[in-house]
């Protein structure tokens, strides 16, 4: 696979070797499961990797390696319920928060838990389960996410709301946010940047993995977004375009940070970045499905010369 | 009877004073519902959301994560009809402390089908986690603060706004749960909630003089619906049950009654009064009340029905009707 252009800088060492690993690991795990969502794992590889190696400031995972069963959903009569926020760490006033708001890719957050050492590899075995917390659209008891955003774009309000009432405890921490471009063709995230903006909660730093992909395909068949950074800018927000597999570029769009303003960092990604034999399938990019034993055996193959590489 | 105005205003200020944990946030309807002198009074604990319902159900559950209770102001159909999804994954899921005050429940408002909440109630109790209170007078008003602030969980609150009749003393604050017995009788088990309540008042006295003897509750805990009172007056009448809401017949008090009643195999002729699956429109409150048969005459008819009597009660019998000044101070300022 390509490798992308490094600075010396140790951290983008790392997280560039985690990105890698993630797209190994995702492409072993759908070619094990005959099929699954590779191509946000391609796409998204490198923002989870800035995120949790270095944009996240985040405090060691209070929650077993091995996610446990699934214990009933959260009520006054089910005291045992953990968040899944706990493989984040134990919220302090100065960490920073982890919002996880495209649930679809919750295999992509595992495999990013697993290659930070938050999640043991045989976490994974329990993934799409029964009885089990490795869902395959999470919920707020899935490792590493706290609230519940399988319907999309309800993640950045309720962002908002942590970082309001965070800013009004004197907290320091910051609300990392990770959004999906689809989400931006609901209403409720204008509405939400244009509170964010109001109400000034620079606290929250938002990155997008803008692949220009969604259920039914290519997103300009089915409702464009862009200008996006243009629409963010109006609605009040700091929007930033960078080349989405850049880690560097991704580090200084978090350095440019404004005051008073939620900074968007707009990640263009590739849907086919890592495996481009996906670029084959055209349109159907969001799940991976294999038509024939033929096709199953093209993707084996693929696999096979990703893991030569990385060896 | 004492009529007050805008117990809301006053009360909400005093009661949150020592509560920091307290939140506000409104949608454009901050005067509207009663919350401009508590925006002035605590500016930094009230959050203006704008009409966007849909981020402020997120940032009301955001809040609540944090610690805070977020009292959500504003109309109740635009709590639960425009912001559904919101309010279900980003509240009531995670069983969040978000107290959520409806106003203009059911036909109270001329503002027509847009604002009149009418399916409230069958939705929010058809919603895990979900709490559902109801105020009938200025009572209520004040001490549903209490009842909803004890629970640990989303609260759904039917609100009375501008003037409205202190029914029950001060002294007798609205108890979580608990159904208030107005009246005790043989023939007829009478339950009504909300302003419909002192709707049926209207006709105690005139029922009474015809011999006709009902036990009569007031209903303010809407789910839970477990209180043994209401069992135990359904269980001791003769004739049958009335409910009387200012709600569809379908999912509210009727149901919750009906639901009762099938559950401990009480096989009783049940008589529903609400808005009988329909809409309603843009009118005043006791036109649309006579218009829904959700007056005091309509009860009238609903007792000669389960009793299968004529009582030969008219007008002239019920208790005057209260009317509100259309352009009265104690209104609120806008819809």
């Amino acid at each position: 696979m390509t490798r992308t252009n490094l600075s010396n800088t140790d951290w983008m060492v790392k997280a560039q070797d985690m990105a890698d690993a993630m797209r190994l690991r995702g492409f072993d795990y759908v070619m094990r499961s005959n099929g699954g969502y590779l191509s946000q794992i391609c796409s998204s590889a490198e923002i989870f990797a800035f995120l949790y190696i270095h944009a996240m400031n985040l405090g060691p995972s209070q929650a077993p390696m091995i996610p446990p069963a699934f214990a009933g959903v959260p009520g006054t009569d089910n005291p045992d319920y953990v968040s899944g926020g706990a493989y984040n760490g134990v919220p302090t006033a100065e960490q920073d928060r982890f919002i996880f708001s495209p649930a679809h890719y919750a295999l992509v957050l595992y495999m990013a838990l697993i290659e930070v050492g938050r999640m043991a590899p045989e976490g994974l075995d329990e993934f799409n389960k029964d009885g089990g917390t490795v869902e395959l659209i999470g919920a707020e008891h899935s490792p590493g996410v706290e609230t519940t955003t399988g319907s999309l774009a309800q993640a950045l309000s309720q962002a908002g709301g942590m970082a309001l009432g965070r800013r009004m405890k004197g907290e320091t921490g910051r609300l990392w946010v990770m959004m999906s471009d689809g989400e931006f063709q609901e209403g409720q995230t204008w509405e939400a940047i244009q509170a964010l903006s109001f109400h000034k909660l620079d606290n929250v730093c938002v990155i997008v993995d803008v692949n220009g992909q969604q259920c039914d395909g290519p997103m300009d068949g089915v409702m464009t977004i862009d200008p996006l950074a243009a629409k963010i800018n109006a609605f009040g927000g700091h929007a930033v375009d960078v080349p989405g597999h850049d880690l560097q570029a991704m580090a200084q769009a978090l350095a440019e940070k404004p005051k008073g303003k939620p900074l968007f960092i707009l990640a263009r990604t590739d849907p086919t970045r890592g495996v481009p034999l996906l670029k084959e399938r055209g349109a159907a990019l969001h799940y991976l499905r294999f038509s024939s034993a033929a096709e199953k055996a093209k993707y084996q193959a693929a696999y096979e010369e990703m893991r030569g590489l990385g060896n | 009877m004492e009529i007050v105005s805008r117990p809301h205003v006053e009360n909400f200020i005093t009661w949150s004073k020592d509560k920091p944990e307290v939140v506000v946030l409104s949608a454009d309807l901050t005067n509207s519902c009663e919350v401009g002198k508590w925006r002035d009074t605590y500016p930094d604990r009230f959050f203006s959301m704008g009409m966007a319902e849909q981020n402020m159900m997120g940032f009301a559950g955001g809040l609540a994560r944090e610690g805070f209770t977020p009292f959500i102001h504003t109309f109740a159909v635009f709590i639960y009809r425009r912001a559904y999804d919101q309010l279900a994954m980003s509240v009531a899921y995670p069983n969040l402390k978000v107290r959520m005050m409806g106003f203009l429940p059911g036909i109270v408002t001329p503002g027509g089908v847009t604002h009149q909440a009418i399916e409230d109630i069958a939705i929010m109790r058809a919603t895990p986690n979900m709490t559902v209170l109801e105020t009938g007078d200025a009572t209520e008003v004040e001490s549903v603060l209490d009842v909803a602030q004890a629970i640990d969980g989303p609260v759904y609150v039917r609100f009375l706004r501008g003037e409205m009749p202190r029914l029950f003393p001060r002294s007798e604050p609205m108890v979580f749960n608990q159904a208030r017995v107005i009246r005790k009788g043989r023939d007829v088990a009478l339950l009504t909630s909300g302003i419909i309540t002192e709707e049926a008042l209207r006709a105690g006295a005139a029922l009474e003089k015809k011999g006709v003897s009902v036990t009569h509750l007031h209903i303010s805990t809407l789910k839970p619906f477990t209180d043994p009172t209401v069992l135990d007056a359904i269980n001791e009448v003769k004739y049958g049950v009335i409910t009387m809401e200012n709600h569809v017949v379908t999912g509210g008090l009727g149901t919750a009654v009906s639901e009762l009643m099938t559950d401990h195999g009480l096989a009783k002729p049940l008589v529903r009064l609400g808005l009988q699956d329909t809409y309603s429109h843009g009118a005043s409150k006791a036109y649309l009340m006579a218009e829904h048969e959700l007056d005091a005459m309509a009860l009238v008819r609903a007792v000669e029905k389960l009793m299968n009597v004529t009582l030969n009660i008219n007008q002239a019998d019920l208790d005057q009707v209260r009317i509100e000044a259309v352009h009265s101070d104690a209104k609120a300022e806008a819809l």
